[in-house]
């Protein structure tokens, strides 16, 4: 479905990941899971805060150089025999693509895992070609093909909501017989999946890094299948996003290292590979190599407060950290890019409109901050938005904008907010309960708790109770003014 | 050694009692108090939503209510709102309303000097024993603005582990935010809910009769939820608990005591 994966209202959206209980216990283990992991090859590697410097100094130069490397990558792509073509939007990427396609004849594709093809919806276009097919060959994806092309949940474990119960289920339809052992289920998929990698005229993958000094595309992946697309079809088609760049080997050596350490908790991922054309001297590889190079938006970001986000290299560990991830799951973003980083890129890719909602879907907790290899300052970037959509552009995105304006005066003025804390007591008294209270110890009167709040305690409300602010004579101050007097104390 | 109270708007409307026991504790500890009239909050409702232009003149008013107070530090019950005062600096250098950078100069004074409650005892003060006594089971609930924001992941459980007769029990999933958030919680109550609905399940599981906090918000968020729930829970701000059954004569220095047991990871790294 391109960058939007879902037509639903967020609340909708929430409502269904609130009752996948599966995935939900799912996503909690994996990121238990991944948290000891990723930590303990941190760990391992040492200085890890300079390390993350070091990896924000690499992404920010590359960005702050980004039509530089770009032409020279491109220079360097060129001279070994290969092409790059800078597609400004989906629909320019779509054509170039398909037109290639068209020239091979090709008959079969198969790709590697692409985010920025998902981007594109380019699956979905080569299979309305009459005589193509394609297949996504990384495991995950393979699985939500095989389910109809589901949608993604997550940018490094795509089929993180399913289970193997599933898994067994969309494979018995291609012929598998047996259990749900995820070792037999994989097994099943390598052997299926070989017949085609060897069948195929064209391979499509994506780009973890672009080298700009040798125009060579650095994938990282555990399965092999990213090696089995570039080296066996005779075309290959890289597709990346403008940002993917780094000056040299040297910098592409520590990103991958700080890639697999952040994504999966590995010091390298399983294969490491800088591909390009098939050079004289080798046996195999493409001989016709093209590199797409996508900006669709990602060029809106350069020169403004947005613009670390482009250092992003797709790790997913604020995925892995995030207390709303782990319960909205990556459907409920309704974004191709979920998490504190969908949050933050998918407004600037597909716009305010679309996904507006997602930087409010965020209780800053600074989980994403902390985990983030590059030091994007993800949550303060989540505020920034709010701000360009609350001041700026006006949107509101359901804040009741007079109550906020009303609590930014109180707040401000000491005249006003003294005033609150004489009526905030007999205020709420109407909409107070009173009960035997199991949650002790709140400054309740007579167990007096609001149920059904008001204005913008509301939402408060809806899901827990709120006690009665206390008599303005029981306010702290109150009490400390009487405690001054009876030490005979200082002035306040 | 004279301390000026960052009271918060949360504990102003809501916890008074927080503040008589700080007030208890940092006596009994030689500090004078003063409470300067004029502060109202840190600014995080309004910022955090984005409205960003209606929080400058809030940070001006917090910055004028603490400029002229005479005092050796700021102190502060609340560690979210002191993170923030601890990042005013960096906030305002977006400020359009500050043009001569009076209020980014007073800021940095003010950042400096302000400390979170727990860790002004142990850091500053260099108290380890308060000499209180609480007999029950507890957990802590580590909030995510003083853990992240302020880096103070380590004082409030050195500080309970010198509390009498209160058994400290993990709680597992530390890391996750409640799912107060400030503003988050009524504005986003649907997501709110599932985050708090686990905690309070984390809760339980630790068998624990008592929550305490270093966070106000978080306390009245996971307590809020414990009652609509109909569960039962005590939440205790550590303030509460410092000031519990105290017997003055078993106040200890940092220096007097062993080395503190380190704070817990995060999850269980075994």
């Amino acid at each position: 479905m391109g960058l939007k994966t879902s037509t639903k209202p967020f609340e909708e959206r929430i409502a269904a990941a609130a009752a996948d209980k599966f995935a939900t216990a799912s996503i909690a283990q994996s990121q238990d899971a991944q948290y000891v992991k990723r930590e303990g090859a941190r760990s391992e590697l040492g200085h890890w805060q300079e390390w993350r410097k070091i990896g924000q100094s690499i992404r920010q130069h590359a960005i702050n150089y980004l039509p530089d490397y770009l032409e020279e990558f491109s220079d360097h792509v060129d001279q070994r025999g290969g092409s790059v073509f800078f597609a400004q939007t989906p629909a320019e990427a779509n054509t170039y693509i398909l037109n290639i396609l068209k020239e091979q004849e090709s008959r079969h594709v198969v790709k590697s895992k692409s985010m920025v093809t998902s981007e594109l919806d380019l699956d979905q276009k080569i299979q309305a070609l009459p005589d193509t097919t394609v297949l996504e060959t990384d495991l995950a994806e393979f699985i939500l093909q095989e389910d109809d092309w589901d949608e993604p949940s997550h940018i490094v474990f795509p089929a993180l909501h399913k289970n193997r119960d599933q898994v067994k289920a969309e494979f018995e339809k291609i012929g598998y017989v047996g259990d749900n052992d995820p070792e037999k289920l994989a097994r099943f998929a390598r052997h299926y999946l070989r017949e085609r990698f060897l069948e195929a005229d064209v391979g499509i993958t994506g780009c973890n890094f672009a080298i700009a000094d040798n125009g060579m595309i650095n994938l990282n992946t555990n399965e092999g299948n990213a090696d089995l697309v570039d080296s066996i079809p005779e075309t290959q088609i890289v597709v990346m996003g403008m940002e993917r760049i780094v000056p040299s080997m040297k910098e592409a050596e520590i990103m991958d290292n700080l890639l697999a350490r952040s994504a999966v908790g590995q010091r390298l991922t399983t294969y490491v590979t800088f591909a390009g054309p098939k050079a004289q001297d080798e046996a195999d590889g493409p001989t016709n190599f093209h590199v797409v190079i996508l900006d669709n938006n990602r060029s809106e970001a350069l020169g403004t407060e947005f613009q670390e986000i482009l250092q992003c290299i797709r790790c997913g560990a604020c995925l892995n950290v995030c207390p709303v991830y782990r319960h909205l799951g990556g459907h409920g973003y309704g974004s191709l890019y979920p998490g504190p980083v969908g949050a933050v890129l998918s407004p600037i890719l597909g716009g305010y409109e679309q996904f507006g909602e997602l930087p409010f879907a965020s209780s800053l907790c600074g989980a994403c901050t902390e985990t983030c290899p590059v030091l994007i300052p993800l949550h303060p970037l989540l505020i920034k938005h709010r701000e360009v959509e609350t001041d700026r552009l006006k949107m509101m995105h359901g804040f009741k904008d007079t109550q906020m304006k009303i609590v930014g005066k109180a707040t401000a003025s000491p005249f006003l907010f003294k005033m609150g804390l004489q009526f905030k007591h007999f205020g709420m008294q109407a909409f107070t309960k009173h009960q035997t209270p199991t949650a002790l110890n709140f400054f309740a009167y007579q167990g007096a708790m609001i149920k059904n709040g008001p204005g913008l305690i509301k939402g408060w409300t809806d899901v827990r109770d709120l006690p009665q602010p206390p008599k303005h004579k029981d306010d702290f101050r109150v009490w400390f003014e009487h405690h001054q007097a009876n030490q005979g104390g200082a002035t306040k | 050694m004279k301390v000026a109270l960052f009271t918060s708007c949360m504990l102003d409307l809501m916890f008074p009692k927080v503040g008589q026991d700080m007030v208890d504790v940092l006596e009994r500890l030689g500090c004078t108090i003063q409470v300067p009239s004029d502060q109202i909050c840190c600014g995080q409702p309004t910022y955090n939503s984005g409205y960003v232009e209606a929080s400058w003149p809030v940070l001006h008013n917090q910055i004028d209510a603490f400029a002229d107070v005479d005092c050796d530090y700021i102190v502060s019950p609340v560690g979210s709102c002191t993170g923030i005062l601890k990042e005013y600096p960096t906030l305002l250098e977006d400020d359009p309303t500050d043009p001569d950078g009076y209020y980014m100069k007073q800021a940095k004074i003010l950042a400096a000097k302000t400390y979170e409650f727990s860790q002004f005892i142990w850091r500053v003060l260099g108290i380890a024993d308060c000499g209180a006594q609480l007999d029950g089971v507890a957990t802590y609930h580590r909030s995510c603005h003083m853990t992240r924001i302020l880096g103070e992941r380590e004082t409030p459980f050195w500080l309970l582990e010198h509390v009498n007769g209160l058994e400290m029990r993990p709680l597992n999933g530390l890391q996750y935010c409640c799912g107060f958030g400030g503003t988050f919680s009524v504005k986003e109550p649907s997501i709110s809910q599932l985050m708090v609905t686990e905690k309070v399940e984390n809760i339980e599981k630790t068998g624990a009769e008592i929550l305490v906090s270093c966070d106000p918000g978080c306390l009245m968020n996971i307590g809020g939820r414990f009652n609509r729930l109909g569960k039962p829970i005590k939440i205790m701000h550590l303030a509460e608990v410092l000031n519990t059954n105290v017997d003055p004569s078993r106040i200890r220095k940092v220096s007097e005591v062993p080395a503190p047991t380190p704070a817990p990871a995060e999850v269980d790294l075994s």
